[in-house]
């Protein structure tokens, strides 16, 4: 990982990670840390499933608290039994009837106790998985999602558009995910919004996500998929339903036309160049699928799916040598005069 | 005393360690007694456990910090593969068959296993997959799609190397090891206990022995099946996972977990022996709640088979039958429940004598506890759908496979290293070993609960500041190291025990109930000196009380041994067991060339085929020992 890239921020990150000294001047009180003040940074960091945004990952969420409650029940009790039955002796001698003692643990504290735990978890399992199911029959939108090696292919049937690695969703409405792969077996998972569900070559696997309000939240692979699993990461960013309409309505159109020179001769040197084997861009000849739709590349926030901020500096390094930021994928180096770099780049990011 | 003897002369020790003894020397090749291979079995997969947790530690500082440089994405993939490969099928699964050929027959009151040479078989064949794959490691090559090794992913079109094709013939290579001990140990269980030890009064490891040798045979099957599969996908170009060629990916899963679930109690249940073993003695009773512990035993045999769905609760698969996985993941927590507490129980207001096995056992119960509470979360399909494949599964299954399973393990190390060696290791460092472990355990482990609902899932070789994954990671990664500290003192212990150091500890030092604890320790190349009647659960603890003992005497001139019924024990006949070869090595060297020779040509499985029949008449070939009778 070259560190001038500078990866991208989430505008909600509450604290700033601290320097590797700063940490370890905290590590002295580290099972305190463990069992509250990382709970707590569980919290307020990141893309956590203990936050939830949306009903999917609330509905979980609710079953995780109910479920954490009876098991620190049981816990202390079960430790308490432990701790009374290794001090009995000390404190109370020899029991007179260990046998019947014994039955009556074995009895209650295994079975008759554990039984109606368990059958509660298990109604309460059902129960949520009742509204999952009946909450996927009523979606106000669709939208297809393919897996690939290693980055999110984003279709909108309804509208007649794809994008990459960044999923649009109105505020408030639920939204049908079709999961497919193109290659290996990858996972959809945003905790913020819901649980994942994997993308399995030549099937399709379908679930909703729903936003209570606009922002941008973080997904990723979640089942291994290969050498860049790690990096295989998207947005799924929330909008009022009138933008997320407007960003519809400009996603359809084709890319904009170059608007000075230095982006004519960007985008020749691109329809000459490799690049139209694997990328498309609506409005030109090129049509290439392998690689991400760029039609509307400049309007995303990210490059090499999730990983770096989309800037000028990204763009060129990604360009150059994408093999230095996210090494093994599949755009191979490319190998432009720095006027022509110059010339792509400013036709790039004119496709907004 | 009175003695049943079926024998002219009185047995003499001197006579029996001459028939029975091992080999020295280069001969130790041939070698075949159930100990000698045991302890083999036991060494092997604790070199196996350290080289796993090296790889473990080097991931853990590669996740120290985000965007660290210690370890290549490749390299990363190879070492998590190793890792968890390593970790299931050359620890722990060899390590619990070690320990039961060990001291299944020293407890049942046998001489040896009912197939000794078939045991040095399998011995060799788990040395040679395991040396295969570590020295595919060595040389940047090691398999790298995780050892649940998925398909499409494993095929040749996304991963060419040989990486996948060793994984795949080492693998299946194993699992005959693994398979032939299970067989020998059931059979051994079955027609070997001492007389009058009926089935009803077999010691509790003996029956998680026996329930572990039966869940093997079941469920490794599936998996060589689903590895020969691949590898006819990868070398001969079926298309049984390719979807192009009409094949199925998930077809994989279920086969690999279908194996792969009862892995992880085939792993547990013998540890749940070794804890029923090591509570009585220190609670000097005997175990309150035998049946109750014998039956949740062979429960959690059964019902292990039927939980294999919930490891593909985010395949996509209809959410009605994922329904029942649930019910039926979280209903093994009875049958766990109830050891627990027959446990607590035992342990209720006894006598209890505090030592380190002990203290690995109570730390054992606390950390169960917790791995099995959150494994009922998992099983709650939904939240599943959450924590699936991120860091609060590893939680998860580090908490009940080491808690569960490692912990007493370690338990059992030390308790049994007074009868196998005849010294007792250091308390002081087996405490220190014990708390740095526990502490470090749960530094390491507790916190990646967190990082799991934090939203980082497992296999990622990196992460990014904006992540905010940073603290926890730290926190595991120092853990992790406390962790490591605390086996190495126990490895010191046991280096130091074998270098002589240590208290003598005569034969029966904690005051055990089995039979193991009557033989001299280290215990004779022949165990018994005569095989004693069994009356009770505790015979050790009966036999010292008992007025008067009867015994049976064998032959003292060959390889005798008692063959008794499979429910009651009633002495039925006088098994003759063959005398040590070197041929089950030339025969796993044999196997092990059909095997990893068909990476590179399909010509050597012909060639393998052919030496391997050569060496099955050599192995087979009468030889001096007379005629069984009966």
């Amino acid at each position: 990982m070259t560190p001038t890239h500078k990866p991208i921020r989430d505008p909600r990150e509450r604290h700033s990670a601290g320097s590797f000294t700063a940490l370890a001047m905290r590590l002295p009180g580290a099972v305190s840390i463990i069992m509250l003040g990382a709970l707590a940074a569980g919290c307020s960091q990141g893309a956590s499933a203990l936050r939830p945004q949306g009903p999917g990952a609330q509905m979980i969420a609710d079953l995780w608290w109910f479920m954490l409650a009876l098991a620190v029940l049981v816990f202390v009790a079960v430790t308490a039994f432990l701790f009374i039955a290794l001090t009995q002796h000390r404190r109370a001698g020899p029991p007179s009837d260990p046998e019947r003692t014994g039955r009556h643990l074995i009895m209650w504290g295994g079975v008759v106790v554990p039984t109606v735990i368990l059958l509660s978890i298990m109604l309460a399992t059902v129960l949520v998985l009742r509204t999952h199911a009946q909450t996927q029959r009523v979606a106000d939108v669709n939208i297809e999602v393919v897996g690939k090696q290693w980055w999110w292919e984003v279709r909108y049937p309804d509208h007649g558009f794809t994008t990459a690695n960044e999923i649009h969703i109105p505020v408030g409405q639920t939204v049908r995910l079709s999961l497919t792969s193109d290659d290996v077996i990858h996972s959809f998972w945003v905790p913020e919004l819901q649980g994942k569900l994997d993308l399995n070559p030549g099937e399709t696997n379908v679930t909703w996500i729903q936003a209570d309000r606009p922002g941008v939240y973080r997904g990723l692979c979640a089942e291994f998929c290969g050498l860049q699993h790690s990096n295989m990461k998207f947005l799924v960013i929330a909008q009022e339903p009138e933008e997320f309409d407007a960003w519809v309505e400009r996603e359809q159109q084709p890319a904009a036309p170059p608007a000075d020179n230095t982006a004519l001769r960007g985008q020749q040197v691109f329809l000459g160049a490799a690049c139209v084997y694997c990328h498309a861009i609506r409005g030109t000849n090129a049509s290439g699928n392998l690689g991400p739709d760029l039609t509307h590349f400049a309007s995303r926030q990210t490059l090499g799916a999730g990983i770096v901020e989309n800037n000028r500096g990204n763009l060129g390094g990604w360009i150059i040598n994408a093999q230095s930021i996210k090494p093994g994928n599949r755009m191979p180096p490319m190998y432009l005069e720095a006027d022509d770099l110059q010339a792509v780049i400013a036709y790039l990011e004119g496709l907004r | 005393m009175s003695t049943s003897t079926l024998v002219e002369q009185p047995v003499q020790a001197g006579r029996l360690e001459q028939v029975w003894g091992g080999p020295t020397g280069l001969a130790a090749l041939t070698a075949v007694n159930h100990k000698t291979i045991g302890l083999r079995f036991i060494v092997t997969a604790l070199i196996f456990f350290v080289l796993a947790g090296i790889t473990a530690l080097v991931m853990r500082v590669q996740l120290a910090q985000p965007g660290m440089d210690v370890l290549s994405p490749e390299a990363y993939n190879q070492f998590f593969t190793s890792h968890g490969t390593s970790m299931m099928f050359l620890f722990a699964v060899p390590i619990m068959e070690g320990f039961g050929m060990y001291f299944v027959p020293l407890m049942i009151g046998t001489r040896d296993m009912a197939f000794p040479r078939l045991n040095a078989f399998g011995y060799w064949v788990f040395l040679l997959a395991g040396v295969t794959l570590y020295v595919a490691f060595a040389l940047g090559l090691a398999p790298n799609a995780g050892w649940f090794n998925y398909a499409p992913l494993s095929s040749k079109q996304f991963s060419p190397g040989i990486n996948i094709d060793l994984w795949a013939t080492a693998i299946t290579f194993l699992e005959i090891a693994a398979l032939v001990a299970a067989v020998e140990i059931i059979v051994t269980i079955f027609r070997q206990r001492a007389p009058g030890m009926t089935m009803s009064k077999m010691p509790l490891f003996v029956w998680s022995q026996l329930v572990m040798s039966f869940m093997i045979v079941f469920a490794m099957p599936p998996l060589m099946l689903a590895s020969v599969f691949l590898a006819l996908d990868r070398m001969v170009g079926t298309h049984i996972y390719n979807v192009i060629g009409g094949g199925q990916p998930l077809l994989w899963q279920h086969l690999f977990w279908w194996f792969g679930h009862p892995e992880v109690y085939i792993i547990f249940v013998p540890a749940l022996g070794m804890v029923s073993s090591i509570i009585p003695t220190f609670a000097r009773r005997s175990l309150i709640g035998y049946l109750p512990v014998a039956l949740s035993t062979v429960a959690i045999g059964i019902v292990s088979f039927g939980l294999w769905v919930h490891h593909m609760f985010t395949a996509g698969l209809p959410i009605l039958g994922m329904s029942f996985f649930a019910a039926a993941s979280m209903m093994i927590a009875i049958p766990s429940g109830v050891q627990i507490f027959a446990w607590i129980a035992t342990l209720w207001g006894a006598p209890v004598r505090w030592s380190v096995p002990l203290l690995w056992i109570v730390g054992f119960l606390l950390l169960f506890v917790i791995g099995g509470l959150t494994g009922v979360m998992v099983a709650a399909v939904p939240f599943d759908w959450q924590v699936h494949d991120s860091y609060f599964v590893v939680a998860h299954f580090h908490y009940v496979l080491i808690g569960g399973a490692v912990f007493p393990l370690f338990g059992a190390i030390y308790y049994w290293w007074p009868k196998v060696t005849g010294r007792l290791l250091s308390e002081s460092l087996g405490k220190w070993s014990f708390w740095l472990t526990f502490i470090g355990f749960n530094i390491t482990f507790f916190t990646m609960h967190i990082t799991g609902l934090m939203g980082m899932p497992r296999r990622f070789y990196t992460y990014w500041p904006a992540d905010g994954w940073e603290v926890p990671n730290l926190i595991s990664t120092v853990g992790a190291f406390v962790v490591g500290l605390g086996f190495a003192l126990t490895l010191v212990n046991c280096i130091r025990g074998a270098m002589g150091r240590g208290q003598r500890a005569g034969n029966d030092p904690w005051g055990g109930n089995t039979l193991e604890w009557r033989v001299s320790s280290p215990p004779p190349s022949y165990n018994l000196l005569r095989i004693p009647h069994v009356r009770t659960r505790d015979p050790l603890w009966e036999l010292a009380e008992a007025e008067e003992v009867v015994e049976y005497e064998l032959r003292d001139d060959q390889r005798e041994t008692l063959g008794t019924s499979t429910l009651d024990a009633t002495p039925q006949q006088r098994l003759l067991l063959p005398s040590g070869s070197i041929w089950p090595l030339m025969l796993a060297v044999a196997v092990g060339i059909t095997f990893v020779g068909s990476i590179a040509s399909l010509i050597f499985v012909p060639v393998g085929a052919a030496l391997s029949l050569v060496a099955i008449v050599a192995w087979n070939w009468p030889g001096k020992e007379r005629p069984r009778e009966q």
